[in-house]
Formats: structure tokens, sequence, C-alpha cells
């Protein structure tokens, strides 16, 4: 015991569609851990499972040491869930989307009239909260759920695609808060298809693809074991790079050809960029980097993440 | 002590009710006025010249807003387990939203026929206050007649409910209206006796919970006995409440924990 939460070839069915195939993983007290995959990965339907809303078909899942199927309601007071999907009540205020919310743990009013305030500074909503929830923006209605998921103080959060669909800055606002969450020691657990995200935010996470775990470890540790240090992106005109292909596979110890573009995978990438020139290719553009989380799904999956 | 889930699903709907309360409670109150004193005084005065002996001995008025009180607390049950529903399934998905915290598929279920009670009661009541403004019966007749038109709105609601639940397009909601709900109240006894109805047609209306709740509170109003047994009636009307509840947790579930 001990694992916050602990799954053993945990598996969802659809009728005959899986969904979940048999995963394996354990999330720590105090754990930031993600789940990265692309559209019908299979994380919304995991997330739902660890929350208790939807039965598991096969293997075992254990959540703060209880059963979500058999001890459902009891667990579910002690999670919090920003589902990917917002569900928020549009013809209340947000006052009274969080009471109406509280009230469902059965918090007394005067308790939550204390812990609404504090929600709403820590979220920035404080000036809005006397505003029916169909006037706010994307980014504001995001903050909102999250504040409602914490209105039971969790003992883990459930966050499925937290900034999906939000603009940059919408995005960094929200990162803040889930940063400070997570050092006042929330467990999280989030879900995304953006690497950045993943970076910012998970301790530890999993890479999954076709309701398959396919690795798993720190962000910098995936990125360590799954491909090399530093990668050189060259793009060139549409239909130059079929002829060139062979060419560029001989440039570095690995090589992914996309549809505009080339990755060299590479531990000097001073020494690919002139190895490039030297084979008298033309590119439009060189861009060397770091190699990211990104370039592991790819060597994972063999596709990029978001198209 | 803790609050029982469905409790906590009701003060939920209460409090979303608190933002409308004056103009639904304008308009329980406008809706029997128009319609008495159209129908019931109105039509009712062409009625009773051309019937002097009248409808079972009464005023059309009379005969008329027991039948209406019980219209309008069919019509609100049905609303209620339509556009509520639909909304919390679908539309804005506030039922995913309770399900993630301790309730329960049966306790949403439990608490959104509570609600609708409370609904329907409210109607009922006001119809009532208004049937004693318009003369057609004491005040404690009114509120006995309000007892069957209770149980139909209800009945109504679990009926919907269950029938919404099942329905993944919404524009088969109007459908529903249109063709269950309207015919219903044309023809369940409200405006004219069903004997007045096509031979084929009686049966059907006598399997309609409106028709087992106008003739008793008609029965209450016009002080005669109603065509069928009370027993029967109430248990009829009993058991279109509880398979209709037990017949939405099926499809609920499906649709919010699959
Ligand atoms: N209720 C359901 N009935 C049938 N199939 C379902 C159901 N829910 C999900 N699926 C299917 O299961 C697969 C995994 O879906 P899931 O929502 O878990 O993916 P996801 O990783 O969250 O994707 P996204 O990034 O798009 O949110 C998808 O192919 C989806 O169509
Ligand atoms: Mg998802």
């Amino acid at each position: 015991m001990s694992h916050l939460i602990e799954a053993r070839g945990l598996t969802k069915r659809f009728g005959d569609f899986t969904a979940v195939d048999g995963i394996d993983f354990t999330v720590e007290p105090g754990e930031s851990f993600g789940f990265l995959g692309p559209n019908g990965a299979g994380k919304t339907s995991t997330m739902r499972m660890i929350g208790a809303v939807s039965p598991i078909t096969a293997g075992s899942l254990t959540v703060l040491g209880l059963d979500p199927m058999k001890q459902g309601p009891q667990l579910r007071s002690r999670l919090g869930v920003v589902p990917q999907e917002d569900n928020l009540d549009p013809d209340l205020t947000i006052d009274d989307n969080l009471m109406m919310y509280g009230r469902y743990f059965d918090l007394p009013r005067s308790a939550l009239r204390g812990r609404i305030d504090e929600l709403l500074d820590f979220l920035q909503l404080t000036e809005k909260r006397k505003e029916r929830v169909d006037s706010l923006s994307g980014g504001m209605k995001r903050r909102l759920t999250i504040a409602r998921g914490l209105i039971n103080e969790p003992d883990l959060l459930i966050l499925d695609e937290p900034t999906t669909g939000l603009d940059p800055q919408a995005r960094h606002i929200l990162w803040d808060r889930l940063y400070r969450l997570k050092q006042q020691g929330v467990t999280l657990i989030i879900t995304t298809h953006y690497m950045d995200e993943a970076e910012q935010l998970c301790d530890r996470l999993v890479v999954m693809d076709k309701a398959k775990i396919v690795a798993e470890g720190s962000p910098v540790s995936l990125i360590s074991e799954h491909a090399p240090r530093e990668v050189v992106e060259v793009r060139f005109r549409p239909g130059v790079l079929d002829g060139i292909a062979d060419v560029i596979e001989t440039l570095a110890p690995r090589t992914e050809i996309l549809a505009d573009r080339a990755l060299l995978y590479t531990d000097d990438a001073e020494k690919t960029v002139a190895g490039i020139g030297a084979a008298g290719l033309e590119p439009e553009t060189i861009l060397a980097r770091r190699s990211s989380l990104e370039d592991v799904f790819l060597r994972l999956t063999g596709r990029t993440l978001v198209e | 002590m803790t609050t029982p889930l469905s409790l906590r699903v009701f003060e939920s709907e209460a409090r979303l009710y608190r933002n409308i309360w004056r103009s639904s409670i304008a308009s329980s109150f406008l809706n029997p006025i128009l319609y008495l004193a159209a129908m019931g005084v109105g039509l009712g005065s062409l009625v009773d010249t051309n019937l002097p002996g009248g409808i079972d001995g009464v005023s059309y008025l009379t005969f008329l807003a027991p039948g209406l009180l019980v219209a309008t607390a069919m019509q609100t049950g049905a609303a209620e387990g339509a556009w509520k529903v639909m909304a919390g399934l679908k539309w804005t998905k506030t039922y995913h939203a309770k399900l993630s915290t301790p309730i329960g598929v049966p306790s949403l279920v439990f608490g959104h026929m509570l609600w609708s009670g409370a609904r329907v009661l409210m109607v009922s009541i006001v119809f009532a206050m208004v049937m004693v403004a318009f003369r057609v019966a004491p005040v404690s007749e009114s509120l006995v007649a309000l007892g069957p038109a209770f149980l139909v709105g209800l009945a109504m609601a679990a009926a919907t409910t269950a029938f919404t639940a099942r329905v993944q397009d919404p524009a088969a909601l109007p459908l529903y209206f249109r063709f269950v709900v309207i015919p219903m109240f044309l023809f369940s006894g409200t405006f004219f006796p069903i004997s007045q109805l096509p031979d084929w047609l009686q049966p059907v209306a006598l399997l309609t919970p409106m028709y087992h709740g106008v003739e008793m509170s008609r029965a209450v109003v016009v002080g005669v006995s109603p065509a069928v047994a009370p027993w029967i009636s109430i248990t009829y009307l009993l058991a279109w409440i509880a398979a209709g509840t037990l017949l939405a947790i099926r499809p609920f579930r499906k649709r919010l924990t699959p």
C-alpha cells in the first residue's frame, strides 16, 4: 500500500472497443503525474475510472486506498475533478456555482463562504464573482472549474487537459496556479497533449498511445532514454525531401523524415549542421535545439503528438 | 448528521430556481387566470346556454377547473422531465458535474424527482388559489383536489424523465410534446367527458395517467363519484411514478457512467 493510486492491468472496454488496454502505473503522494498522449489514446477513460465515474472492465485499481467500484461516493468526496469539457452551470454566478458544488459535499454554508473567498483570490476571479458563468472567457471558466475542483480540499486533483483551447497567456496563468498547488503538496494528475505542459508540471509521466502505456519516467529521463541530446530540424521546399531522404539518413545516427521537414537526432548538433552543408543540401531553414518530449513521442510511436 | 444525497440535488435545483422564481410564479398565476377566463367563463357561458342541466349538473367553469388543474400539473411534470433532464445530460452537462461529487445516479434521479414534485406542487397550489378566486370551489375542496394533480404531475415527470434519458436527439422533445403531451392535455377529459370520444379512443384515454387525476379531482370539486374507484386510480398513478423513476436509472447510468 501507500501508493496514492495503484493500477494493475487496468482495462476499459466500450462494447468490443478497447479504450484502455491493461495499463500499470502507480502515483505517489505529493507527486504531479502526467498522462501524455494524442487524441483517443485513452487518457480521459483512465481519468474517469480513477474518478469513480466509470466502472473498470478488468484489472485492479486502488485510489487513496479505496476501491472506486465499491466505495465510489466515499472516494469522490476526497477527489477534485477538472473534466476535459467544462460543465459549469451557465445560468449561475461564479459564487453560486462554487456554493452549489460545495453543498454536494455537504460542506456547511458558513465554511464554504470562507473557502470560496480563498479560492477566488487564489485563481484571480474575485472581481468577477457576481458574474454569470456564460459571460466568462474560456480561461476564466477553466480557472473556475479548478476552483470548483478544490472546494472540498481534495487529496487528489484530477485535471483532464486543463489548458486545451486556451491562449498562451491564459495557459501560463493556469500553469502558475497549478505549480503553486503542487508546491502546497497537492497530488495532481494531469492529462495533456502538450509536451511543454508535461515538462513544466509533471514530476513523472506516462506516454499513452492506442490504449497502452508506451513509456514511463520523468520528463528528463524519458528524453535522455529515448532521444539523443540534440535535434537538428531542417525544412525543405515541398517535394524536395522525397528525393534526398537517403542522403539525410546518412547524416545522423537517427533521423525522422516528416512531410515538410526532417529531424536529425544527434549528440553534436554543430557537427551535424556542418555535415548538411558538406553534403550539398540546401534546406530553407535549419534549427538546432535540445530534444523534447515531442521527439520521445515521435520515436516511440512514429507520429507527432499534435498534428 | 449528513444531508441525504438526493436532498443535496434538490437543494441545487432550488438554488437555480431562485434566479427565476418571480417570473415563474407570475406565469403560474397568469396561465390559469387566462384559461379559466377564456374557456371557463367565455366559452362556458355558451356551453351553459346550450346545456341547461350543465355537465354533471354543474356549470362548465366548475366542470373545467379541476380538469385544468390536473392538466397544468401534468404539463409541469412533463416540462421538468424534458428540458431539465436534456440540459443536465447533454446541453450544460451539469449532471456530469454532480456525479464527480459523492452523488450517484440513483440519488441524482431521486433528487430530480423530489424537485419535480416541488414544482408540480407550486403550480398546483397557485392554480387552486385561482380556482378559489373564481369561486369554483371552497378552499378545503381545492386543497383535496390538489392531491390527484400532484400524483399526475409526478407520474408525468417520471415517465418523461425516463423518455428523455433514452433519446439522444433533443429534437425528439418537441415531437414528444406535440404528439403525446398536448393530445393528452386535450383528450383526457379536461375539456369534455371522454364519453364524447370515438369508441376506439376511449380505452386510450383511460390509460393516460391524466384521466385518472381528472376524474378524482373533479369528483371532489363537483361532488360526484369518479368513474374509476379512487384506490385503483391512485395505485395506477403510483405505479407510473415508480416505474418511470426506476426506468430512468438505467439510461442515466449508461450516459453518465459508461
Ligand atoms: N462512452 C464511450 N463509448 C464508446 N467509446 C468511447 C467512449 N468514451 C470513449 N470512447 C473511445 O475510447 C477511445 C479513448 O477515448 P478517450 O476519451 O479516453 O481518449 P483521450 O486520450 O482522452 O483523447 P482526447 O485527447 O481526444 O481527449 C476513443 O477512441 C473514444 O472514441
Ligand atoms: Mg480526453
